[in-house]
This record gives structure tokens, sequence and C-alpha cells, in this order.
């Protein structure tokens, strides 16, 4: 398959400018700008079927569509790359090796949604891929690309970057909102909903770095040649973050709806030593776990959520038979409970509550009483709150338990000790 | 508007409001913690779950607004279960330290459980510990972080009512703690009302801590004499157990919602002022005679009135008395004396006054005094006073004023050596008291009916929450007394009968009598 998005990650300095543009940056973007109409631009959206990629699908140019029409406030266009979900790296990748992928996506759906400021949320922990981009914002500034007469197109886009300080939450979207414009990193109430009230009170479009760095190919190549990139309602290619017990692990831009055991055995070169394989993580730390049996799925929204789970942040993690389930539990509980805004009750309590009773198993006082109550623990948290974190939170626990109670039950009653950790697993 | 269906029964509400609004609108009962209708949805305590037809799972009631034909279930299985679920979170690092909690009695924690919860714990972790228990963050109010649920209810009230920002949340996760921010006090006009609006014991007042368990307490609505805001109150007093605390009746005064008026809030002078109710008051009847009674003591005064000069004598209403006892004053001393002069307005008394709801005049009754003494421009009292400094004055009656704390205490004894009889009557020991001839001991707000008008000309009743002190009556029976003793005959027998008079006489009041006035009173006609 044709490198799209990743066409550039092995380029060296292709976040430079004069890299990029030998590659052809900002051809498509000028072109848009000084002789298309937004309309078109959404249009061709809509048909390409390009779907949010930072993890709930959602197809974009609806959510573009959503904007209120007539509206005299201004539109703020927000890329959403607080990238924090564990097991994903793949907008790292565009931040850092091709920024201006994105710059040049956010240009043309900046024009598209009629936004004359953007900005780029950038998660704090990535050095490198801020240096990167915003070197390159910076360049593109320089040569006119951004700015008051955007690629000479009389169109004004303002661009900035601003660092996240660490809060996984920051990357919902309200949170993120929140945090952008000065305030505690807590999801907001919808509705409203920020297509509607957004960031400052105005009209705001989110969308995912990746989502964004689609659009000039799209503009480029044409709606149908991306929608048939991918299958039926999912155009596009998909860069998924493979971790874990795999020979190759790192990212992979592939055709969405790929089959993820292919991914695992092809792409990835196959289970780390030749050992079997355990259960797959297919979307991000959230996602529910997949047994060794249930590999045989495509990587699309709706083929996951079939099979009982979600493409989520496409980070899979394989892991081998070497695991200990209870192990992957603690940390995945240990996660959520650090990082839970503390807004809401269910997830405020419930992730700690849970974290307290797998730490307890995990250091062998575990009681087989206890992996109901988690069980019921994170039922009563799902759907109960303000943002979906509580629901992330309670599918590990759910899914872990559920599919291998017989290791939790035997981990409490033989103990620790009974389960020797092989060297290297981790 | 919409047709909707709460629990089986129709009810047809404005578009647009929450599913709560809805819910309180309807008198009907639903958990909550976050909501509060003086503030902005948090949304974030997640107690008010309720299951609505055609919506997967249940909702907050908060923060869904009704449609059209909603068919809403408080009661059903699946609400109630969320209910009990969320209550379970929310108890879950709770210390469960209620019977050393002054919450205890009037906590939601406790009344949901008991309501919607009864389960048994399944907690079996250590709890999280915070430190801040029993913290001073101010003057008036004591923090419990562990005891809180987060709610954010102070944190809106600094933000959205007084904009002081006092209080944040820190922390994430189960970590998360209310706090003062750094370096700051709980330090402003309203802080009191946060312990009101704080559903658990995370905030408690220190003036009222540790007195009372609150299932002790009496409560009578009534109405803040601080100032002409007239802020709806909760008498709160000590009911059962009158060996307590001796004469400590009143506890504590509680704002009382009347959207019209206060809202839900009330400014701490006037909610750390009911101490005048109990404390420094004048108990005991001061005449010629040793010994006084009040028969006697009142026949004494009819006869110096009934001598006195028009002319020589002045009157110094108050704006303190009710509408009732004002009109008894304008009766007696205007229409049946027939004195020349008289006055209520006491100069240079103006206090603080903000955009909100404290008023700079500190009388309940100023407008009501002057509508009903109609006294025009000698309303203010300088002039009488003047008049007596020069001796041109044989007598003085005056209500409640302390002329010391308004004209100085060398102007007290200036009038003292020049006017021959001053009579006194009010509620609190002071120095004008204490120079009288004849002290007439009257009661308190608390002890009596009647009505006030407030700066705008709203009409509201008080009522009597604590029974007089032994020697001491209300003004208006005072009055009804005296007027006998002078060959006015007037028949009431309770404020309520002078009211319908006054209403009868007096154009501003008109068609107005205690059953119209309710619970949230009534503005003048004109």
């Amino acid at each position: 398959m044709e490198a799209i998005l990743s066409r550039n990650f092995n380029i060296s300095n292709a976040w430079k400018l004069s890299v990029a543009e030998e590659r052809g940056a900002y051809q498509t973007a000028k072109k848009v700008l000084t002789s298309s109409k937004p309309e078109e631009v959404l249009a061709a959206v809509m048909a390409s079927n390009l779907r949010g990629l930072g993890g709930a699908g959602f197809p974009t140019g609806k959510k573009w569509s959503f904007l209120p029409k007539n509206n005299p406030k201004p539109v703020y266009l927000v890329i959403n790359a607080d990238e924090g979900e564990p097991g994903t790296c793949k907008d790292r990748y565009i931040l850092e090796r091709d920024p201006h992928q994105m710059i040049e996506g956010i240009i043309i759906s900046a024009f598209a949604i009629n936004s004359h400021k953007a900005y780029v949320y950038i998660r704090g922990e990535y050095v490198r891929p801020y240096e990167n981009l915003q070197a390159a914002v910076d360049e593109a500034y320089t040569k006119g690309y951004l700015g008051k007469n955007a690629l000479g197109s009389g169109y004004a886009i303002d661009l900035v970057v601003h660092r996240g300080a660490g809060a996984y939450i920051c990357g919902e979207e309200t949170a993120l909102l929140n945090s952008l414009e000065g305030g505690r990193g807590l999801p907001r109430l919808k509705p409203p909903f920020p297509a509607i009230v957004g960031l400052f009170g105005c009209p705001t479009i989110i969308n995912n770095v990746e989502t964004v760095a689609c659009v000039p190919h799209i503009m480029k190549n044409g709606a149908e040649w991306f929608a048939a990139l991918g299958i039926p309602g999912c155009g596009g290619t998909h860069l998924f973050s493979i971790s874990g017990h795999v020979e190759k692990p790192g990212v992979y831009e592939l055709p969405m709806g790929v089959s993820l055991k292919d991914i695992i055995y092809k792409n990835a070169g196959g289970i780390l030593g030749g050992r079997q394989l355990k259960a797959v993580i297919p979307g991000g730390i959230s996602a529910k776990i997949l047994t060794a049996a249930e590999v045989d799925v495509k990587m699309d929204y709706d083929s996951l959520k079939n099979a009982g789970t979600m493409l989520g942040s496409a980070g899979i993690m394989v892991m081998d038979e070497t695991t200990c389930m209870v192990k992957m539990l603690y940390y995945a509980t240990k996660f959520f409970a650090h990082e839970s805004c503390g807004q809401c009750s269910p997830c405020r309590e419930g992730t700690g509550w849970a974290h307290k009773i797998v730490t307890r198993i995990y250091s062998g006082h575990g009681k087989i009483e206890d992996l109901d109550e988690l069980l019921r623990i994170a039922r009563n948290m799902e759907r109960r709150t303000i943002c979906v974190f509580a629901d992330a939170a309670a599918w590990p626990i759910l899914s872990y338990i559920g599919k291998f109670r017989t290791e939790f039950e035997q981990f409490i009653t033989q103990g620790k000790a009974a389960l020797l950790e092989p060297a290297g697993a981790h | 508007m919409a047709n909707i269906v709460i629990d089986g029964k129709s009810f047809t509400v404005k578009d647009g409001i929450t599913i709560i609004e809805a819910i309180d609108q309807v008198k009907s009962e639903l958990p909550r913690y976050c909501y509060h209708p003086g503030l902005s949805i948090a949304g974030n305590c997640r107690i008010c779950q309720v299951e609505v037809d055609k919506m997967p799972g249940t909702v907050i009631a908060c923060n869904t607004r009704v449609a059209e034909g909603m068919v809403i279930h408080t009661q059903s299985e699946k609400a109630k279960d969320s209910q009990k679920v969320v209550l379970e979170f929310l108890l879950a690092n709770h210390p469960l330290d209620c019977p050393v909690c002054d919450q205890a009695g009037e906590c939601k924690l406790q009344d949901y459980y008991m309501e919607y919860g009864v389960y048994d714990s399944h907690f079996d972790e250590t709890k999280v510990k915070k430190t801040k228990k029993g913290v001073s963050v101010g003057p008036t109010i004591m923090l419990d972080q562990e005891r809180c649920i987060l709610c954010s209810r102070c944190v809106r009230f600094g933000d959205e009512i007084t904009k002081t920002h006092d209080f944040g949340i820190f922390g994430r996760g189960d970590r998360a703690k209310i706090d003062i921010y750094p370096g700051k006090e709980l330090d402003n006009k309203y802080s009191g009302n946060v312990a009101d609006i704080c559903p658990v014991g995370a905030l408690t007042d220190k003036d009222f801590r540790f007195k009372m368990r609150v299932w002790y307490l009496g409560k009578q609505e009534s109405v803040c004499p601080g100032c002409s805001r007239g802020c709806n109150i909760s008498v709160e007093f000590e009911k059962s157990r009158p060996y307590h605390l001796k004469n400590d009746r009143v506890m504590r005064l509680k704002p009382r919602e009347n959207k019209d008026v206060n809202q839900w809030w009330m400014c701490d002078e006037g909610r750390y002022a009911y101490k005048s109710i109990d404390q420094n008051r004048i108990k005991a009847i001061k005449a010629s005679r040793m010994n006084p009674q009040w028969k006697d003591t009142l026949e004494e005064v009819a006869g110096i009135l009934k001598k006195a000069s028009l002319s020589a004598w002045g009157l110094i209403a108050s704006p303190q008395n009710t509408n009732e006892e004002l009109y008894l004053t304008k009766r007696l001393f205007l229409d049946t004396l027939k004195w020349k002069q008289a006055a209520f307005k006491a100069p240079g008394q103006d206090g603080f006054e903000d955009n909100f709801l404290i008023k700079k005049d500190k009388n309940p009754n100023t407008l009501g005094a002057e509508k009903i003494l109609n006294l025009g421009a000698n309303e203010d009292m300088t002039a009488i006073v003047e008049k007596a400094k020069r001796g041109e004055l044989e007598g003085l009656f005056i209500f409640n004023h302390d002329l010391a704390k308004i004209f100085g205490a060398e102007t007290l004894k200036v009038i003292r050596q020049k006017v021959k009889t001053i009579i006194y009557q009010g509620t609190n020991l002071n120095p004008t008291a204490e120079i009288a001839d004849i002290v007439l001991p009257a009661v308190t707000y608390a002890e009596k009916d009647g009505t006030f008008t407030n700066f705008e000309g709203r009409v509201q009743r008080i009522r009597k929450a604590v029974e007089p002190f032994a020697g001491t009556l209300p003004d208006w029976d005072i009055l009804l007394n005296l007027a006998g003793l002078l060959g006015l005959t007037l028949k009431y027998l309770r404020p309520e009968h002078i009211f319908d008079d006054l209403a009868k006489e007096n154009s501003a009041f008109k068609e107005m009598n205690y059953k119209k006035l309710g619970n949230t009173g009534l503005i003048w006609s004109q």
C-alpha cells in the first residue's frame, strides 16, 4: 500500500519547510484557498467518509456541519494533540516528523469552517514533537503560509500551539477547552456541545491531529479516492501503534478494516520470541481486551464494536503467554485512579476504590469475593458520569476479569508465587 | 409549555426547563447535592438520576431538559438503583464521623442514606485521608475536607454570587479536596451562606457549631430586621430543652427562600445579629414608684401625657417598629393627642451598602414609618433634639432610639438636664434607656407578630418565635393599653386586626391582609 499519512515519516528533516515543500507541502492548501469554496471542502470531507481518528470515530464532515448557521461569533478550530492514551503514539509521528502535513490540514479545515484562529493543544510530555511543530509553525508564518494573508489567498489564519501540563483527561475535548482557557482540565457538561458553545463560549470544532492531516490528501486526490482506501462508511487509512510482545513494534499506516491478526503477525512480525499470544488490547488502554481466540477481527470502528470492544486510538497492545493479567489490571486501574479528574462521584471514588482492591489482590491479600465486587463497582461507574472516562476505567476491569477470571481466581487462591513470572515478562 | 409525566402524574411545565426544576415546581422529591437553584449547573454529584422513557440508562435531572411528551420516573427500580449506586460512591471515602459532626440531623448524606440508600457497606479498604479536619478558613466558617463530597456549591457561590473566589478544588481523583486558595481567608459579607449550602458537614458555622443538635431546634418564619432589604429568614430557637442554655433561646438565623427579596441568601451582619434578642435586654420597668408594675406605670404615663402640652412634648417614633405599631403610634400621638412635634428618622446613621442585598438604611421599616406617620419634611429628629437641647421641650417620648449613639453622649447629657420628663420604650439597654425617667420594656421582632415594609414597599410578616421575657410587652400591646387609658378605645386582639384597619385607612396597604401576605409578602399597590 502506498504510504499517505506516513509518506514523510522516514524522510529526514521533513519537519523543515524546505524539505516538506520539496515533497509538495502546501500546494493543495494554496489551491483550495484560492480557487475553492468552503462548502466544496465540506462536501468533499463528507463524501470522503473521513471519521475522527482520535478515538470516537465520529464522521468529520458531519461534525463540521453542526456549526450554527449565521453565527455572529468567531469560530475556533482546535486540534487535539494531547495524545495520552496508553499504547498510542501515532499523532506523535505526525507532530514530530511531518508537522507541515497537519498545518496544511489545519489551513484547509479552518477555511472550510470559516475559522480564523486555530489552536493545537499538544501533550506536555511531547517535547520533541512540540519543538518541531513550533519550528514548523514559525516557518509557515515567516513564509506567509499562516497569518493575515495565508498563502496569498487573502484569508487570515492564526495558529497557536499550546502545551498541556500532563493530565490525561485534557485529551477529553471539553476538558481540553477548559485547560486551553486557563482553567482546570475538567470535562464540561453536555449539552451544549462545543460546536455550539466551545472555546471561550464560541462555536468550536475539535479535531484530532491525524484527522486534519487527512484533509489535504482528500482535497488533493479526491473524496472518492479517499473513501475507496477504506471500507464503506469509513474512508482512508489509519496509523496503528503497536506495542508489547511483538517483534517489530511501531506505527504502521494501514487501510481501515485491516485484520488485527495480520497487523500482529505480518506487519509487526509476530509474537516476540515465538511465544504464544495471550491477549490484545486493540485501541488503547480504555478498549476492552481481546483473547488470542478473538484476534481475527477487522480494525475499524464498526467491526470492533461488534466484537465487544473498540478501535479507540488504534493503540494495539499485544500480550504474550507470559503476561500476568492481575498485573495488567493493576497497572490499568492505577492509571485510571491517578488520572480521574475527580469531578463526578462514581469516577472519583470508583477508580480509587477499584485500584485499592486490585492492589490488595496483587499484593497477595485478595478474596474471591473481590472479583464480583470489582465487577459491581465497574458496572456502577459506567454511564453515570459527565465524560466517558469512567466507562473507559470500567472496561479493563470488566473485560480482564470477564475473560481471564480463572487466572484471577488462581492468583487469589494459590498466591502470587504459584504463578511464576518468566524472566522478561512485562 | 411542555406536557410531561412525572411518576405517573401529568403536568404542564415551561418548555426547556430542566427535569429537576420541573420536579421542584410540582413539589416532587429527588435527591441532589451539587444542584442549587441559585447556582450554575455543575452536574458532578450524579445523585439526581432519573429514568426517562426512550433514553438509555438513567440521566441526571439537573442537566436534562424537559421536552414535550417526556415521561420521567424518579421512583422506578432503575432510577432508585442508580441513585443508590451513586450514594454508595459518595459515601465510600466519607469518614462517617456523624457522632462528632455538627451537621448531623440536617446532613443530606444521612438523610439520603435513610431514604435512598440503606445498603450494607461494601467498602473494605483504607479510606483516603485528607489533612484539614476542623480547620478555620475564616472568621465564621470551619472546614472539614474529609466530609466534603466535592459538590462545588461553595466554589460556585464564591465565583458566581460574591465573586470573591474563595474556594477551589485541588488535586485529582479521590485525592481531590476542597480548600481555600493559599493565603486567602473566607471573609466576605456573605460568608455564612457557604455553611447553609454545604449539604454535608464539610463547612460548618463557628457560631452555631456544637451549640445544639439541630433536632432540638424550633423554627419560625420571619424577616431580618437588620436593614431595609427585609431578607426572609427562619428564626431557629431552643424548642424542647429550656434548661439547656438558660436565657439563650435563639440559636441561629437561616435565610429563607424569597426570589424577589433575598433569593436563598442573607448577609453575615444580619445572620449573627440575633444575639440582641436574648442579650442585653431591658427586662424591668422603670417608673417613679418602687417596684413598678405595668398597670400603675401605664397609668402614670397616661397621667403625664394627659397633662402634657401639645407643643412642649416631642415624639421620636421608631422605624424598628412594625407597621401595626407605627399605626397605633399615629392613632395615639398624632390623631388623638395631636402632638405637633414628631419624628422617626435618625440622621447620619447610614451604614454599609452593596449592590446585592445589604442596604445602608439599617432599619427594617423606614418606608412603613414614612407612609404611616406621614410626617413629610419633619421626619428627621434633629429639630426635636435641637429644641430639647435648648430647653424648649418639657418632655420626650422615645421609641427604641439611642440618642447617645446618634448625637453623642454629650448631647444626651444636655437633654437630660434640659428636659423634665423622658419616657423610653425599647428592647435593649443603652445610655438613653439608662437616663430615662420611665422605661417601658418592649419585645424584639422574634417575640411578636407584625409586618415590616422593606425598601421597595414590600410588606412582609414577622412571626413570634419565642415568648416575651417576663415583664416585657410588645410595643403594640403597650400602645393599646396606653390608648385605652387616654380615652382611645381600640379593640384589637392581635396585630392582624390592627393591620386590617391600617389596610382600610392607608391606601398603600389597600386590600392587604395577613393571609394574602403569606410567606413572601406583597408589594404596595402604589
